[in-house]
C-alpha cells in the first residue's frame, strides 16, 4: 500500500513484491496442518514489512515461501515482476544473489568449519561475484568493516565470536551478494538487549545506504513498530490485520492485536505508576485442529454468537487498514490502553 | 525491619576452563528479606544465574565457589553438606528455570513428578500426597488437572509445562522461590499468565522470589527490589521506586535506553556501544569502563565498591552521584553527558530514525 508510505522513504513505481493468496499446508500425522492460509501483501522498493505473531502463527514459514525456501501450494510470489514459482532451479539460485535471509541463530547458519571469512567468499564464489579468490577477500575485508567489524575477524571461526558478532557476520554475508530483498527472521531474538539495539542499527543504516527491502519477523511487537513501515499480524497462519505500522499500533482494529500489544510489558515511568498484570486467557489453539468460526474467538473477550459460527474475512474496515473480526469498528474505537480489552465495556455483554 | 530469609555477601565464583580461569562472579552481595520479590538483571555472562546456582550449590563440574557466605534462616548454605543441602532444595527454596523440559522427566507422568518431591520432602503417605498434586495442578491453571495429571510433558504445550514445573516447586511450600529466565522462552501472552501465577503463589503462600531476568519490562512490573550485574559484579542495586525515579549507574541508564516497547521511536533508543568482556582476571578496575561514556582515569585504574547513595539504593560507580544529576528522571530522557551528548539529534528517515549513532564494535 504505497499511499500509505512514511514521506521521506524512497517510493518506487510499482512493488518490488507481490504476493498473492499464498497458502501453505503440512502433511502431519495424516492430518493438514494450515501453516500459511491466503496471505497476500505487497512490498515497495527500500520499505520494511513486519511479520508479527506468537509462535505457530506461520510468521517463519511465510517468510520462506516468499523466498521459495519453500514451495507455496496455492498462490503466487512476484518479484521484481517475475513469477518466482515458474523459475527453473538454475534460474532461481541465479535470482537468489537478489533474495537473502538472516536467522535467528546466526551459529546455526554458519559452518563452524569455515573460518568467518571462508563462509563469505563461499557465498560469493557460488554467485560469481568477483573475478577471483583474492578479490572476493578482498571484498570480504570491506563487507565486515561495513557491518562494524575489524577485518581480522575474517580469520576467526564462528564461535570464537559473540553472538552479536555472530549475527554481524551473517549479516555481512547476505549483504555480500547485493540483494534487494532480504528476509530477517528474528534476527535480534537471541541477542542481548544491549546489543539487540547496536543490530537494529546496523539494520537500518544498511537499509538507508543500500536501498534494501527487508521483510522484518519477529515475535517482539515493539521492534516490529520500530522498523517496519506496513504490518502483518498472523494467526494460525492467517492475516488477522494488516496496515501501516503507525496505523496498526495506532488504531489497532483486532482484538488480537490488541491482547498482545498489552502483553508487552512496558517499564513504568515510576513505582507508582505500576499497573496491574492483567493476564489475557488461554494459549494459542493447536493449528492442526483450529477453532471454528473465528480462529480467534476462544480467547476474544469480545466473542459473539456470530463469531462462533461465522468466520470473519480480511477486509478493508477503512482506507488502508483490514482487519478480520465482525466488530473491528468497534475495537477501533476502544483505544488502546492495556485495560480496554481485558475489562471490556458494554460490548461484552452480548 | 524483618531479618532477611537470605543473605550473600562477597561470593566468589570461577570457572576453570581450558583457556584459563573465568572469574565468573567477583564479591556479589545481595539479601532477600521475607516475602520480597527480588529482581537480578543483567544480560548473559553477567554471573545473574551462576551466582544464585552456586549457592544452591548447583555449579557445573567446572565451576567453583572461592569465597562469601550465603545464609538462609541461619544457616550457611556454602557450608552445608550435599544432604544437607539436598534437603532443603525443594524443601525451602524451590527452583524454576527457562526451558521446563530441561527440569521435567520425559519418562515420567506429570502428577508422579510433582508427587516425587513431595515424597521425598514432606509427605508420607501416598494418598495425602496424591491430593495435594491435584490441588496443585488446578492451582497452577491445568485445565481437567485430574486427567493431565496422567499426562507426559511432551503431551502439554509450552506454557502448561512451565505451569507444571511450577507446581513442582511450590509442591512443599518454600520459604523462598528462585525462578531464572522463568517466561523467556514462552510467548507474550503467556509470559503475562505465568507472571501473575507466580504472583498468586507468592502472596498465598507468602514465599520470597529471586526472579532471573535479561527483561527490563519483567523485572520493573513484578520486583520490589532490582539488583543489576555486570561482569560478575553488582552495579546498582535500588528498591523499585529509586530504580524507575533515579537510576545512577550508566549501565542501569543504558540498559534502560535499549528497552524496545510498543511506542519506542527510535530516537529514544541509544545503544551501548561494544560488548560484554569474559573477565580472565580478577577485576582491577570498573569492569564496565571500556562501554561508559563517563569513563574517567580513575574508572580505569580502581574497582567503584557497591557504596550507598541513599537509604536501600547502592551503586557501584566512582562518578554516580554525576551521572544521578545529569541523567535526571527516568535516565532515559536526556542525552548523553560529556560533550558528544550532540549524536543523539533525531535525523528522522522513514520508519526508523537516528537510533544513536554508537554502535561501533569492539574487537
Amino acid at each position: 500500500m504505497p499511499d500509505e508510505a512514511i514521506p521521506d522513504r524512497p517510493i518506487s513505481d510499482g512493488p518490488i513484491l507481490k504476493v498473492d493468496a499464498v497458502s501453505k499446508h503440512f502433511k502431519v500425522q495424516g492430518r493438514t496442518l494450515r501453516a500459511v492460509e491466503r496471505v497476500s501483501f505487497e512490498l515497495g522498493a527500500g520499505q520494511t514489512l513486519g511479520l508479527v505473531g506468537e509462535s505457530g502463527s506461520g510468521k517463519s514459514t511465510l517468510g520462506r515461501l516468499v523466498l521459495r525456501l519453500l514451495e507455496a501450494d496455492e498462490g503466487k510470489v512476484v518479484f521484481q515482476g517475475q513469477d518466482l514459482a515458474k523459475l527453473s532451479a538454475r534460474e532461481l539460485r541465479a535470482r537468489r544473489r537478489d533474495m537473502q535471509i538472516i536467522f535467528q541463530d546466526p551459529l546455526a547458519a554458519l559452518n563452524p568449519r569455515m573460518t568467518v571469512g571462508a563462509a563469505i567468499e563461499d557465498a560469493m564464489a557460488v554467485q560469481g561475484i568477483g573475478g577471483s579468490p583474492n578479490e572476493r577477500r578482498q571484498l570480504t575485508g570491506g563487507l565486515l568493516e561495513r557491518v562494524g567489524m575489524p577485518v581480522s575477524v575474517a580469520e576467526a571461526y564462528p564461535f570464537e565470536l559473540s553472538g552479536g558478532q555472530q549475527q554481524r557476520v551473517g549479516i555481512a554475508r547476505a549483504l555480500s551478494v547485493g540483494p534487494k530483498l532480504v528476509v530477517c527472521d528474528e534476527p535480534i531474538s537471541a541477542l542481548d538487549v544491549s546489543v539487540q539495539v547496536q543490530i537494529i542499527e546496523l539494520l537500518r543504516q544498511l537499509q538507508t545506504e543500500l536501498g534494501m527491502t527487508y521483510i522484518f519477523i519477529s515475535h517482539n511487537l515493539g521492534v516490529v513498530q520500530l522498523v517496519s513501515d506496513t504490518v502483518l499480524v498472523l494467526y494460525l497462519g492467517e492475516v488477522v490485520e494488516q496496515a501501516s505500522s503507525a496505523e496498526l499500533f495506532g488504531r489497532p482494529l483486532h482484538p488480537y492485536t490488541k491482547a498482545l500489544m498489552s502483553s508487552v510489558l512496558k517499564v513504568p515511568e515510576a513505582a507508582e505508576k505500576r499497573v496491574p498484570l492483567v493476564a489475557l486467557s488461554g494459549e494459542i489453539p493447536s493449528p492442526l485442529s483450529p477453532p471454528a468460526g473465528c480462529p480467534y474467538h476462544p480467547r476474544c473477550p469480545l466473542a459473539t454468537d456470530q463469531c462462533k459460527r461465522e468466520k470473519p474475512q480480511l477486509r478493508t474496515v477503512w482506507v488502508g487498514h483490514m482487519a478480520a473480526c465482525h466488530r473491528a469498528e468497534e475495537v477501533g474505537t476502544m483505544g488502546t490502553s492495556p485495560t480496554a480489552l481485558a475489562a471490556p465495556p458494554e460490548l461484552a455483554a452480548s | 525491619m524483618a531479618e532477611d530469609l537470605l543473605s550473600v555477601e562477597d561470593l566468589r565464583v570461577e570457572f576453570e576452563r581450558s583457556d584459563g580461569t573465568v572469574y565468573a562472579v567477583n564479591g556479589v552481595d545481595f539479601s532477600v528479606a521475607p516475602g520480597e520479590t527480588l529482581g537480578i538483571v543483567g544480560e548473559s555472562g553477567s554471573g545473574k544465574s551462576v551466582s544464585v546456582l552456586s549457592i544452591m550449590g548447583l555449579l557445573r563440574g567446572n565451576g567453583q565457589v572461592t569465597g562469601g557466605t550465603a545464609k538462609f534462616m541461619g544457616k550457611d548454605l556454602l557450608k552445608l553438606r550435599r544432604r544437607q543441602l539436598e534437603d532443603i532444595r525443594g524443601r525451602d527454596i524451590g527452583m524454576i528455570f527457562q526451558d521446563p523440559m530441561s527440569s521435567l522427566n520425559p519418562t515420567m507422568r506429570i502428577g508422579d513428578q510433582i508427587m516425587e518431591g513431595m515424597l521425598a520432602h514432606q509427605y508420607t503417605n501416598h494418598k495425602g500426597a496424591f491430593n495435594r498434586a491435584l490441588q496443585l495442578l488446578e492451582e497452577v491453571g491445568i485445565p481437567e488437572a485430574r486427567a493431565r495429571f496422567r499426562s507426559y510433558p511432551h503431551e502439554f504445550s509450552g506454557g502448561m509445562r512451565q505451569r507444571a514445573m511450577i507446581a513442582m516447586a511450590v509442591a512443599c511450600e518454600p520459604q523462598l522461590l528462585i525462578a531464572d529466565e522463568p517466561t523467556t522462552a514462552v510467548d507474550v501472552t503467556v509470559q503475562t499468565q505465568i507472571l501473575v501465577l507466580l504472583r498468586e503463589l507468592q502472596q498465598k503462600q507468602r514465599m520470597s522470589v529471586v526472579l532471573i531476568t535479561h527483561d527490563f519490562g519483567v523485572a520493573t512490573n513484578v520486583c520490589d527490589r532490582i539488583i543489576v550485574m555486570y561482569a560478575g559484579k553488582v552495579m546498582e542495586s535500588a528498591p523499585l521506586a529509586d530504580f524507575l525515579a533515579r537510576p545512577a549507574h550508566p549501565y542501569t541508564i543504558g540498559l534502560r535506553r535499549s528497552v524496545i516497547e510498543v511506542g519506542t521511536q527510535a530516537h529514544q533508543l541509544k545503544a551501548i556501544p561494544g560488548v560484554a568482556t569474559t573477565l580472565m582476571a580478577p577485576p582491577h578496575n570498573c569492569p564496565f569502563a571500556e562501554r561508559c561514556q563517563w569513563v574517567t582515569d580513575l574508572c580505569r585504574a580502581e574497582v567503584p565498591e557497591l557504596r550507598p547513595l541513599s537509604d536501600g539504593h547502592f551503586v557501584a560507580c566512582h562518578r554516580a552521584e554525576e551521572v544521578l544529576a545529569e541523567a535526571g528522571a527516568n535516565g532515559a530522557e536526556r542525552a548523553a553527558p560529556r560533550g558528544d551528548g550532540a549524536s543523539a539529534s533525531a535525523r528522522s528517515r522513514g520508519a526508523w530514525s537516528q537510533a544513536g549513532d554508537e554502535a561501533t564494535l569492539h574487537a
